[in-house]
């Protein structure tokens, strides 16, 4: 394996974004709207494909715009089919989300002559093609740490009240802190930071990103803060290794499991969410002899 | 063939209305394919995903889904590793169904070994999964003649282009579903409303739930490689999720579930076979939305519009029977019951606005229960009034008894708007209470009883 500046730029972009995204998921976790980063990640399908529509333009900005509002648009349908409607959280959530994906894709079908937006793109995401404009430093390394930066200033900000909002709704909105909006401005930026990561990882693997590196975190220590410090050391770290296993570890041992010898990389972004499962389900194997140890 | 009736005054046969005819009729092989298998699939996916949405299971179809796709990509390379053609659909499909299989195990683990939630361990399967998924296709997409093209159906499918034997599979598949969740119907409606019952009864829970999980792996793998994950994950919860809103009854629901079902799927083949430009699979979708949306609003059941009439009638009455009561206390602290009370006096009763109490007035004159003098004077009790109101003051003064003496609530928690008490209580202990308000051992803040129902 040879190491070059795309590949130090596909750890540094990949580990920033898995950051960024760690920092909403811890919330997401404690809040019980795993699902969510699910259903965003789906549903702004359409928001891009209305954005692109309106505008004709491939801009950055009424992308995101459009990705945002699309996203804050499941959060509150959802809610609306959960209460007046009294489905179950994760039915209602599956309603939404599909049928806004449904629309995505058809919105895309239709202005096909127009656009040049392949689904496909949207839902693998490839953060080796992502990186390519190095000079000197891509951009969607800058919209990754951007990205972090927001989320962990957010994070420090609201922290007194995301807490209480996660733990206890009841007791949040009583003080004063209105826990559906706590939860309608983590779904904002839920939705930003999907966006961003779209175009590294897609639409699925942000999922991995967003929840994985959180539980792992759950896992070992009841503290907020802990916990969100670990998220996204995990983050890290599945980033790191998980590119390297794509360049080195997995062509190779493929390579000799099929007997094809010419395979080259594999998907680095596939990896990094495999990696961080196996640092989940590593850390849960640990936990459990741990504590049986002891009797 | 028949012949395209003219219309009066036109024989134009515009090239629209001739494909039109083509697909009314049926006569595309083609579209009667597509029609069967889709229709079939919408089906069987409804009523699993009915026991799905009970056990509020919803988006587990959606992470077995994603989970399938390494087991495709795998088999594909393993098939090649051992020298047969990767690309055959039984060897596919049984390795979307193993790693399907491992997905639930992983879901059902966590869920064991850990505090993580259930939503937490299904997101946690998906996206996991789907990497190692990703990772792998992108190992097919470098073997020499291994373009993942055939892999690609898996994600979005490929409706349109549905061969005869993939409707076969899906048709044979889907009636199989059918077939096993009407004969463990019983069984699965257990599982559904009270599993820790069906477990104590001797129930094999454990197995009952891998029978629903295999039934829902068989859809979602047949599904998959014929109409895209999207699809399938949408039917297993969308037509489901619609018919809750037209029964209680869960036979009437699955039903219901599977009717819509198949209904969206006729609909959205019907809508791309006429417009060639629109994705099968995500009309069908759609589809199901619009069906969604109609259930939520004018569901027979539990629709919002049935409900915000109900709701809206128990307030009617609430707000009745706060006004009879108050009169009739009012009355009965003055002299008796039919004595006329003013309104500042219902006004220091309860706490309501002058001109909400003025309108309940004017109401209950409506209604025959009081005579009101104009420009808000003196409100009377009419004959029927008084009985009413007697009525609702027993009932509500024996609730407090009841409260005070046999439910050790504190009587600061006790309701102002009991009902019906004989409904709920023994007649035996609403003797004893009639007995206690009658006797002069009452609490100072239950007064006396106004007059025993006649028996």
């Amino acid at each position: 394996m040879t190491w070059t500046e795309i590949d130090t730029w596909i750890v540094v972009t990949g580990a920033l974004i898995s950051m960024a995204c760690a920092v909403p998921g811890v919330f997401l976790l404690l809040n019980k709207q795993s699902m969510l980063g699910d259903a965003i990640s789906h549903a702004v399908l359409p928001g891009i494909a209305i954005a692109f529509l309106v505008t004709g333009t491939r801009e950055p900005l009424p992308m995101f715009l459009g990705a945002v509002i699309a996203g804050l648009f499941t959060g509150v349908l959802t809610e609306v089919i959960h209460r007046r409607g009294r489905v179950e959280s994760g039915a209602a959530l599956g309603v939404v989300f599909c049928s806004l994906f449904a629309l995505g894709l058809v919105l895309i079908r239709l202005a096909a002559d127009r656009v040049d937006l392949d689904p496909g793109c949207v839902l693998y995401g490839a953060i080796e093609t992502a990186v390519v404009d190095v000079n000197p430093v891509p951009q969607i390394a800058w919209l990754s740490g951007g990205m972090l930066a927001v989320n962990f200033l957010l994070a420090g900000m609201f922290y007194k009240e995301l807490r209480i909002s996660a733990f206890d709704p009841a007791l949040s909105t009583a003080c004063g802190i209105p826990a559906r909006w706590m939860q309608h401005g983590l779904t904002v930026v839920t939705a930003m930071t999907t966006v961003v990561a779209f175009e590294s990882v897609g639409s699925i693997l942000v999922i991995a990103m967003l929840i994985v590196p959180g539980a792992t975190a759950l896992l070992l220590s009841p503290r907020l803060s802990v916990v969100l410090g670990l998220a996204m050391a995990v983050a890290a770290f599945s980033a790191v290794a998980g590119h390297v296993a794509a360049i080195s570890v997995i062509p190779a041992a493929l390579a000799k499991l099929t007997g094809f010898a010419a395979l080259g990389a594999v998907s680095s972004a596939g990896m990094m969410a495999v990696l961080s499962g196996l640092t989940f389900f590593l850390v849960l194997a640990t936990v459990r002899l741990a504590q049986r140890r002891p009797q | 063939m028949k012949p395209w009736p003219n219309f009066p005054g036109g024989e134009v046969r515009s090239a629209e209305m001739e494909t039109f005819w083509r697909l009314i009729s049926l006569q595309d092989h083609n579209t009667r394919i597509v029609l069967a298998g889709a229709c079939a699939l919408g089906a069987a996916a409804g009523l699993v995903g009915t026991f799905l949405l009970l056990r509020k299971r919803s988006l587990l179809g959606d992470t077995l889904g994603h989970a399938t796709l390494p087991g495709v990509a795998a088999a594909f390379l393993v098939a090649e590793a051992l020298g047969y053609a990767g690309k055959s659909l039984p060897v596919l499909l049984v390795g979307a169904a193993l790693s399907g299989v491992t997905g639930m195990a992983a879901v059902i683990l966590i869920r064991k070994f850990s505090h993580i939630k259930d939503d937490a361990a299904l997101a946690i399967v998906l996206s996991v999964f789907f990497g190692a998924g990703v990772t792998l296709v992108t190992a097919v997409q470098q073997l020499p003649g291994g373009n993942a093209a055939g892999l690609d159906h898996f994600i979005y499918g490929k409706t349109a282009s549905m061969t005869t034997s993939d409707a076969m599979v899906i048709f044979g598949a889907s009636l199989a579903v059918a077939v096993m969740c009407v004969a463990f119907f019983k069984e699965f409606a257990l599982l559904c409303f009270d599993e820790g019952f069906a477990g104590a009864a001797g129930w094999p829970v454990r197995l009952l739930d891998v029978v629903l999980m295999t039934l829902v792996v068989v859809v979602t793998v047949v599904g998959l490689q014929a109409v895209g994950l999207l699809l399938v994950v949408a039917l297993l919860v969308i037509p489901p999720a619609a018919a809750r809103f037209w029964s209680d009854r869960l036979g009437v629901m699955a039903v219901a579930a599977a009717g819509i079902g198949l209904l969206s799927a006729a609909l959205g083949v019907a809508a791309s076979a006429l417009f060639p430009r629109l994705p099968a699979g995500a009309v069908i979708v759609l589809c199901a939305a619009v069906f969604f949306a109609i259930s939520m609003i004018f569901g027979a059941r539990r629709g919002v519009l049935v409900r915000s009439y109900g709701e809206r009638q128990g307030m009617v009455r609430l707000r009745r029977e706060h006004l009879l009561r108050a009169i009739y206390e009012c009355a009965e602290e003055l002299s008796s019951p039919e004595q006329a009370v003013s309104v500042s006096q219902l006004l220091a009763k309860r706490p309501w606005k002058r001109n909400a109490l003025r309108r309940e007035i004017e109401h209950a004159a409506e209604a025959g229960l009081a005579t009101a003098a104009v420009d808000g004077g003196d409100v009377q009790l009419t004959g029927r009034g008084v009985a009413e109101a007697r009525r609702l003051v027993r009932n509500h003064r024996l609730w407090e008894l009841y409260l005070l003496h046999h439910a050790e609530v504190a009587p600061a928690r006790i309701d102002r708007d009991a009902d019906l008490i004989e409904h709920v209580l023994d007649p035996k202990i609403v003797d004893e209470l009639e007995a206690l308000l009658d006797s002069g051992r009452r609490e100072t803040f239950v007064p006396g009883n106004p007059e025993k129902l006649p028996t």
